[in-house]
């Protein structure tokens, strides 16, 4: 569907890119998470044949990047980081003339079809300059849709809309998921990532984890344990702490946060040590981790390998 | 081809809504016409009225121009002459004006990038704006070239005159150096605007097109030289390779690419 081997874009000293390569499947929804900065945009115009890569290749859609660039222009749709809408004319006005260009055979249907399934039809002579930016952001999605493109790229659908307008968008993202399209979102709100995606990226320059949202919860990181207790004595704490598999151990309120690797193996011999001294357990769970936690420490542990790279450089 | 016409069409409902753009293309014509007509209807009708400047003001090269003619014919054709000249600042300034609203205009809005992500060419768009460009300057240009003319023969006393402002001199300039004139002034627009923030900078700054015409019209009031119909051929093969060079930078400046990463 869409694969990219060692994808990589710099401007002049700046590497925007470093070395990307992933292979989507059809269908899916992607999601590709990372901060401001990332590279996430510079991502999206080479797939979308708006700019070269420095060096790799992509295909999208069996398309090779570079090569048939015209066919991928085709194919693919592209929200842009903003709406881009030309504010004098008429939202009907907008899409007819995105239609010409992209060639769709029933102009005046398809914008009838993508103005109503966006809420605009009743709004379609007005200008787009006075739209909502919620509104606009409809506009610009239904624009990247006239064409029926088997590849949508989304760079930041929500990121400028109040979380009303920003709610509706995510809404119809949802809503494309049963239309087979393959959908492309870059964004660095997880919580979009973690409802809408089938599978995330998770991206600062380099590729950092890719996985489904539950697994990347799970894998990259240990497990944190919580001991509901009758009361917390520091002794408990001590007592858990000088286990040899503990990671850390946090008192919060009644209850005992423990970071282990293997909590079936673990558990009992915490609990155990717990009673020993002289706990009483109301009950265990597990501490359901965000996402966010994840992502921040990816984020956090790749720029101090940065930064521990440039000070070698330099030494 | 299809594409080209598409764009033109969005292009001119665009920027036609915009004030700046509709007082250029509709007031600098109207004064043009109306300005060397209005000579003309004061200078013919009066009769010898000129005599007085023909001797002293009119550059002593511009009465070779003037066989056949008496001195008060010979002065109202210099003036109407001068006019002429003033006549090309329309091919230069209305496209200067529409292609720097056009293309700063999507600059700001950020709508170039979703047009460079449809299949069209950029030969396709760079073709559709500068020809939304240069249509209406070169037609204004015409039009008000007839509507000139049909005023002079209505109003203009002198036969000699008359036959005079349907030379092959005035034709070539019209139909041939007003062309050449507007594809150097889009050129200009495409590269000032691929720098500039705002439309109305972009269009003073490449208003400076205008300048070597400035310089001839001056020219040939202080008598440096003459407008002759050998003259204009030159100026016609210079513009030509003018013309190539500048569109020839302009086509490289209007890259996808170059669009979205160099133009800020
Ligand atoms: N045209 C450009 N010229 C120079 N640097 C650029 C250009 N576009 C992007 N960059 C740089 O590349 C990096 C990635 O940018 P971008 O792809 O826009 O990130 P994101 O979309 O994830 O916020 C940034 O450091 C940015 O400054
Ligand atoms: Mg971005």
């Amino acid at each position: 569907m869409i694969q990219t081997e060692n994808l990589t874009k710099r401007f002049g000293d700046i590497l925007a890119v470093d070395d990307l390569t992933l292979e989507l499947e059809a269908g899916e929804v992607f999601g590709f998470l990372g901060p401001n900065g990332a590279g996430k945009t510079t991502t999206i115009r080479m797939l979308t044949a708006l700019i070269s890569p420095t060096s790799g290749g992509a295909t999208v859609l069996g398309w090779k990047i570079g090569q048939e660039d015209g066919q991928i222009r085709r194919r693919v749709g592209i929200l842009t980081e903003s709406p881009g809408l030309y504010e004098g004319l008429s939202a009907e006005r907008n899409l007819a003339f995105f239609a010409r260009l992209y060639e769709v055979e029933d102009i005046a249907q398809q914008v009838e079809r993508y103005l109503r399934m966006l809420g605009l039809w009743d709004r379609r002579a007005e200008s787009a300059g006075t739209f909502s930016k919620g509104m606009r952001q409809k506009l610009a999605i239904a624009r990247a849709l006239l064409h029926e493109p088997q590849a949508l790229f989304l760079d930041e659908p929500t990121s400028a809309l109040d979380p009303e307008a920003a709610h509706m968008v995510r809404e119809f993202i949802a809503s494309l998921k049963h239309e087979g399209r393959t959908i492309f979102l870059c964004t660095h709100n997880l919580d979009e990532a973690d409802r809408l995606c089938d599978r995330i990226a998770v991206f600062n320059t380099r590729l950092l984890a890719l996985d489904t949202p539950t697994a990347l919860r799970r894998q990259l990181y240990e497990r944190t344990m919580v001991f509901h207790l009758r009361q917390v004595d520091p002794r408990f704490v001590e007592r858990v702490r000088s286990l040899p598999f503990v990671r850390t151990v946090r008192s919060m309120d009644d209850k005992l946060l423990v970071a282990v690797d293997d909590p079936e193996d673990n558990n009992p011999t915490i609990v155990r040590s717990l009673v020993e001294a002289g706990a009483e357990i109301q009950f265990v769970g597990e501490l359901r981790r965000s996402l966010e936690d994840i992502y921040l420490k990816l984020i956090k542990d790749n720029e101090e390998v940065g930064s521990g790279n440039g000070d070698r450089s330099s030494g | 081809m299809d594409k080209i016409w598409v764009i033109m069409r969005k292009e001119w409902s665009e920027v036609f809504k915009n004030r700046f753009v509709l007082f250029t293309v509709a007031f600098l014509p109207l004064i043009l016409v109306a300005l060397p007509l209005i000579m003309l209807y004061f200078t013919g009708s009066s009769g010898g009225d000129l005599s007085g400047l023909s001797g002293t003001d009119m550059p002593t090269r511009f009465a070779e121009l003037c066989g056949g003619m008496t001195e008060s014919e010979c002065g109202q054709y210099f003036l109407v002459s001068q006019f002429m000249l003033l006549f090309m600042l329309m091919p230069l300034a209305i496209p200067v004006t529409i292609a720097s609203y056009s293309i700063v205009g999507e600059k700001t809005t950020h709508t170039l990038e979703p047009v460079l992500a449809t299949p069209v060419t950029t030969l396709e768009l760079l073709a559709g704006k500068a020809l939304a460009a240069a249509v209406p300057g070169v037609t204004v240009t015409w039009i008000g070239f007839v509507i000139f003319e049909v005023g002079a023969h209505l109003i203009a006393t002198s036969p000699v005159v008359l036959a005079r402002l349907t030379e092959p001199l005035w034709l070539l300039a019209i139909f041939l150096i007003g062309p050449l004139l507007a594809i150097a002034s889009v050129s200009v627009a495409v590269m000032v605007s691929s720098r500039a923030h705002d439309p109305r900078v972009a269009e003073q700054l490449s208003m400076l097109v205008i300048l070597p015409l400035l310089a001839v019209f001056f020219g040939q009031i202080a008598g440096l030289f003459l407008i002759n119909e050998k003259l204009i051929m030159w100026m016609a093969v210079a513009l030509v390779i003018i013309d190539a060079g500048l569109f020839a930078f302009a086509i490289q400046l209007f890259q996808r690419e170059t669009i979205l990463t160099r133009w800020k």
